[in-house]
């Protein structure tokens, strides 16, 4: 079965693990990755004037920063180990845009990492596996 | 170093210290008389009577503009509110612009530069002169503004410039230029070149000296009097960081915290209004006699009239032409649908927030009635008595003090948040004006930044009457070269407006998923 896999990926060592856990599993079953990478943003967010002005500029470098600085080195090192792979940066919720991404391209499964934060801190600021968890339309792993 | 010069410099220092206070008065008195002497033709050129009435001119130009954009545009205003708001709620946005200004974003941001102190001390000032009627007045322009600002938001948008290297910006200067040249219309350089003029001096002086001055009046009024100029320092320091120095926290934080102060606001009033739900009638009543009898106030039903369209174009900027500038940056392929989101800004500003500032100062009985119902007129003749012989932003505290005991405090941080706001918004108009005219480049940006700043220490430095007469004439010398503009150009709007509306219903434009 050539499922696909999307993994939630920033950079971040526990989103590495989280990578390296996925790609066993695709090599295995002959699989592709989909590396999301999320820009947090909302659209009710409020702005000054300059920024509404410059808003535009700034995604595209971020979006090129992201592109080069996260996706295109960990894309070359899945090419080496022979598993295919999409990358996708968005911009938006993490866990809603995973879930949405994961539904459209009708993915197994969702791969992604946590940092371990503290029960006090995923209560007040929200945390995307907690959210994940909940609301996930495929099976989703979290790898510690 | 000795003690000696130590002690020198420090008595130097004190000396310095002590100087600049008198210094300061001594400016402000050039300041004002320089101004009056070279401004006063200006000011009252704007502000002179129609031949033969007591009623301006230029109140006369906006209310006509609004109702014949109203008529013009077949009452976009009550038509296309639920569009409007799901514009707003991102219901037609393509998912894959996120990242870019949505809708919401546009409007919380010229809101920001909109709601202030013409919402608290505008009103105040509109009720103490015209009386509860000028409410009534008020509401009818806010209604009417709102087809104003649906057609220069289209057109800003439309007529926009996108730069090669991705930023978005518009407003008047380029529909006036570019809309012109398309209808073959002479002359669209010269307006724009005007409407600059006039922008940048409506943003440095009802954008920044007004705003600085009445912040400090609140802040004194709490903490008691000490000199401006420390008041405009600490301003001038802030509003430097951001704009000059780049420091979007300070900026982000206000843009957080003013909706929040906005909300506390309206909330606060409506509680008040609940708490005296048996009056609620009374007041209404009062609000419509007043509007067609005047209930003895000075001017009676013209002089209410007067005050409420003063104070609602003041307050919301319908037809002035700073909101053209704040929409323009939106992401849409579609002009008509920022012009649609934009006509809730009056709505908000003017509807809601400015009705619940005149309630509350009405309701909890401020203004004093004599025994036949007629308001009775303060000693000098010119507005009625309140209790506590209060006026502008101080009469609103006392209404809501008098209510809720703590809340002067709130509003004082509310008026200086408000304040802050407004300053950085039309730091910005300012500066866009500033670019028309003069290019772009660092050094130029700078200069106005600069001459920004400096005119915040002027503006909480002192009671500056004929520099703030000054500044309110040239916002509405804007509405002056705007509106001839939007004349010729609504058609165009009417186009888009047609040809939008059309494909809307046969299915074309849908909602996304």
């Amino acid at each position: 079965m050539s499922g696909k896999f999307v993994v939630g990926y920033d950079g971040s060592v526990s989103s590495r693990r989280a990578l390296e856990f996925a790609t066993d599993r695709a090599r295995a079953q002959g699989g592709t990755i989909v590396l999301v990478h999320v820009l947090e943003w909302s659209p009710y967010s409020f702005l000054t004037p300059g920024e509404l002005e410059e808003r535009h500029k700034r995604r595209r470098e971020e979006m090129a920063r992201a592109e080069e600085a996260i996706m295109t080195t960990v894309v070359a090192e899945l090419k080496d180990a022979g598993v295919p792979v999409e990358t996708m940066v968005r911009y938006g919720n993490i866990a809603e845009l995973l879930g949405k991404i994961a539904k459209d391209i009708n993915a197994v499964q969702i791969v992604i990492g946590r940092d371990g934060q503290s029960a006090i801190g995923a209560r007040v600021f929200g945390s995307v596996a907690g959210a994940l968890v909940q609301t996930s339309p495929v099976p989703c792993t979290i790898v510690p | 170093m000795n003690k000696g010069r130590i002690s020198a410099l420090m008595s130097a220092a004190g000396l310095a210290l002590a100087g600049v206070p008198a210094q300061a008065q001594s400016i402000d008195e050039t300041v004002n008389q320089i101004f009056a002497s070279s401004t006063g033709w200006f000011v009252n050129l704007i502000f002179s009577n129609l031949p033969g009435t007591s009623f301006p001119w230029i109140v006369a130009w906006l209310v006509v503009g609004a109702t014949v954009f109203t008529f013009y545009f077949g009452f976009i205003q009550f038509r296309a509110v639920g569009h409007a708001i799901s514009l707003v709620k991102g219901d037609y946005s393509d998912p894959n612009d996120a990242g870019e200004v949505s809708h919401f974003q546009a409007l919380a941001t010229a809101l920001s530069g909109t709601v202030g102190l013409g919402n608290i001390a505008g009103v105040a000032v509109a009720v103490s002169i015209g009386g509860p009627g000028a409410t009534f007045w008020m509401i009818l322009a806010g209604l009417m503004g709102m087809a104003s600002k649906f057609t220069e938001c289209t057109l800003g948008v439309k007529y926009r410039n996108e730069y090669a290297d991705g930023r978005v910006s518009g407003g008047p200067m380029y529909y006036l230029t570019k809309g012109f040249a398309e209808r073959g219309v002479p002359g669209g350089r010269i307006m724009a070149v005007l409407f600059s003029i006039f922008c940048i001096l409506g943003a440095l002086g009802g954008g920044n000296m007004f705003q600085a001055n009445q912040a400090h009046q609140q802040i004194a009024g709490v903490l008691g009097d000490y000199p401006g100029w420390i008041t405009g320092l600490v301003f001038a320091g802030v509003v430097f960081a951001v704009i000059v120095g780049g420091i979007k926290s300070i900026a982000r934080v206000t843009e957080k915290v003013v909706p929040f102060m906005g909300l506390l606001y309206v909330g606060t009033a409506l509680i008040i209004i609940a708490m005296n739900a048996d009056q609620i009638g009374w007041a209404v009543g009062q609000i419509f006699a007043g509007a067609f009898t005047g209930l003895g106030i000075a001017g009676g039903m013209v002089g209410a009239l007067i005050q409420g369209f003063k104070r609602a174009a003041f307050s919301n900027e319908a037809g002035v032409g700073s909101a053209a500038i704040a929409h323009s940056a939106v992401r849409t392929k579609e002009p008509i649908t920022e012009g649609l989101v934009s006509l809730l800004e009056p709505f908000i500003d003017t509807v809601v927030i400015c009705t619940m500032t005149a309630l509350v100062i009405i309701i909890t009985g401020q203004l004093v009635a004599g025994p036949d119902g007629n308001y009775l007129l303060n000693e000098a003749g010119t507005a009625i008595q309140t209790v506590g012989g209060t006026s502008g932003v101080g009469l609103t505290s006392a209404a809501f003090g008098s209510a809720i005991g703590w809340f002067p405090y709130i509003l004082a941080v509310a008026v200086i948040l408000f304040a802050f706001s407004t300053m950085i918004s039309w730091s910005y108009y300012g500066l866009k004006a500033w670019t028309y005219l003069f290019g772009e480049g660092e050094t130029t940006e700078l200069v106005f930044k600069v001459i920004f700043c400096i005119f915040v220490v002027i503006g909480a430095a002192a009671n500056l009457g004929p520099v703030i007469d000054f500044s309110d004439a040239a916002i509405f010398a804007m509405a002056v070269v705007n509106i001839i503009g939007l004349y010729i150009l609504m058609p165009i709007v009417k186009r888009e407006l047609d040809s939008y509306m059309r494909r809307l219903k046969s299915g074309e434009i849908k909602k996304f998923e």
